[in-house]
Formats: structure tokens, sequence, C-alpha cells
């Protein structure tokens, strides 16, 4: 039981960067606003989210315009893709193995 | 709450976030409408060159020429055809309009992965198709020419509704067994189209604008 609670990642354990991972995994890249609206929430508050997840290398940041706006867009690193995966692996084992 | 229970809201939320950024939500059910509106104007036009006294597309003579010839030119000619891409330009047009102005309320881009994705899943089956019906008219196969619009606008619904809301598909199935079903009914294919794409695209927009955004603002103000 021990070798998939490690893979738990306490960095993991707020919902609002559980959706951030999870929409980076399925979308190549994302930006600032696409999450805003698919999160439903603050600017500030996920502005220190994406903060806290890029400081730990889990995504990184491209800053780009369309037309004359900033078009910051995030996309997962390898090592946050392969942490995040290990981290869905232990949540399915955890339940498989507590039941 | 144990850590099995909080393991499985996770991994609900997990699945809950991976769709919804994986689809194209800012669709408006206004372009529906306005698509549906422009269909029925379009089949309006159409009818008394399918139906009534301007009947030349019938003919079997100019049929059997345009056969024989295989020319691009006479099908460019028929007024029929110049309806058709004049509809089809306005009920593009303006479902372009609706939606660009949702993404805007929405804050979200018009060109973003999802809505390109969404876009590919349409247009493959309905260029692959309009390319066919092309032919089919050239040789001049008038009667299969609405069933087929039907089948393939079908298809490529059915296949959006991976990447927008999910409702789209039962429009898609709907199209396509109307299309079929006109296949057998010679004689009766604008009254057909005019339905699936008038009526249905009116009623199908009408349904989504109930569900999901006549209460919109409310939710943006929370």
């Amino acid at each position: 039981m021990t070798n998939f609670i490690q893979n738990l990642n306490k960095l993991f354990d707020s919902r609002v960067r559980l959706g951030i991972m999870s929409t980076l995994l399925v979308n190549e890249h994302i930006n600032f606003n696409e999450l805003k609206e698919l999160l439903n929430i603050t600017d500030g508050n996920l502005a220190s989210h994406l903060k806290a997840l890029e400081e730990n290398d889990m995504i990184k940041i491209k800053k780009g315009f369309i037309g004359r706006k900033t078009n910051t867009t995030y996309s997962l690193t390898k090592n946050g893709e392969k942490l995040f995966k290990a981290h869905i692996d232990a949540l399915e084992k955890m339940i498989k193995f507590t039941r | 709450m144990t850590n099995q229970q909080q393991s499985l809201e996770d991994l609900h939320h997990i699945k809950t976030m991976m769709e919804r950024s994986s689809r194209f939500i800012s669709l408006s059910g206004l372009s529906g409408i306005s698509a549906g509106i422009c269909a029925l104007i379009g089949a309006w036009l159409s009818y008394p060159y399918v139906h009534g006294e301007k009947n030349i597309i019938i003919d079997e003579y100019v049929a059997l020429a345009q056969a024989a010839s295989e020319s691009y030119t006479i099908i460019l000619n028929t007024w029929l055809f110049w309806i058709a891409l004049g509809t089809l330009t306005a009920a593009l047009v303006s479902a372009f309009l609706f939606t660009y102005f949702r993404s805007r309320k929405q804050g979200l881009p018009m060109w973003s992965n999802t809505s390109r994705r969404l876009l590919l899943s349409v247009l493959v089956p309905v260029f692959a198709g309009g390319l066919f019906l092309f032919r089919l008219a050239q040789f001049g196969t008038f009667g299969l020419l609405a069933p087929g619009c039907l089948i393939f606008y079908g298809l490529g619904l059915i296949s959006a509704g991976r990447y927008t809301l999910g409702e789209i598909r039962y429009l898609g199935f709907v199209q396509l067994f109307l299309g079929i079903t006109a296949i057998w009914c010679s004689g009766y294919g604008l009254y057909f189209w005019a339905f699936g794409f008038g009526i249905m695209h009116i009623v199908y927009g009408i349904y989504m604008w109930m569900k999901y955004e006549r209460n919109e603002k409310l939710v943006s103000a929370n």
C-alpha cells in the first residue's frame, strides 16, 4: 500500500490544481481565460495556483499575443505529466485497496 | 470524509475537467436558429425551380445534356446552384456571428483547440460529401442531392458531438435519418431538406438556447 500512497502528490491536493492539471493533460496548451472560465474562479486565485505549479516544474508558461492583447498559454512539462498520471493511478488504487 | 471518498471525488473532478476542456462550449443556439431561417428562405426561393413553372432542373433533356457533356459551366449556370451557394454562405456567416458574440460574452477565444477540432470534425465528412454531390449533379442525378446533403451533414454533426455540447449528435442522427428516408421518397427531397436544415435547426437552436444561454448572464454575475 505504501508504494502507491507516496505517489499521491501533496501539490495536487487542491481542486483548482487538479482542474488545471486535468485540463492540460487533454489539451496541448490552453490560455488563461479559457482556464478561468473552465474553473470558474477569480484571476488572482488562478494566478497563484498556476504560479505554484510552475515553481514546482509541473507546467510551463508561454507568453504571446492575439492582436494587441497578451495571450499567455500554459502546458504540462514532461515531469508534470508523469507525476500527475502517477497521482491519478494512486487515486484509483486507493479506491480499489480500501474497498 | 474518508480517503476513499476523497479519491473518488477527485477522480470525478478530473474526469469532468478533462471533458469540459476538450469541448467547444460557445456554440450558440441562436446560430442554429439563424441557419435554420436561412435554410427555409433558401428552400422557398428554390421551390419554383424544383417543383414550379421554372422547372428546368428536373427537365430530362437538360439532365441528359449535362450527363453527356460533363461540363462544370452548365451547373454554374443554373439558378439553383447560386441559391444554394447563397443559402450556405448566409447560414454560415450568421451562425458564425452568434457564436462569436457568445464566445466574447463568455470571455473565451473563438479560435481555440476545441473550436479547431470541432470545425475539422464537421468539415471532413461535409467537404467529402459536397464534392461527391457536385459530381452527382454533373451526371444529372438531382434526386439524390437533398438526401445526400442531409446524410453527409448528419454524419458531420455526429462526429462533432465529441467536440462540443453533446446534444448536437441527436440533431445529426435526425438529419441522417431524414436523408436516408428521403432516398426512397423521390420528388419530396426539397421538403425533407427544408425540414432537416430549416425546421430541425430552429428546434435544436431554441432547445439549446433555452437550456444553456437563457440564464447565462445570471451565471457570470455570481
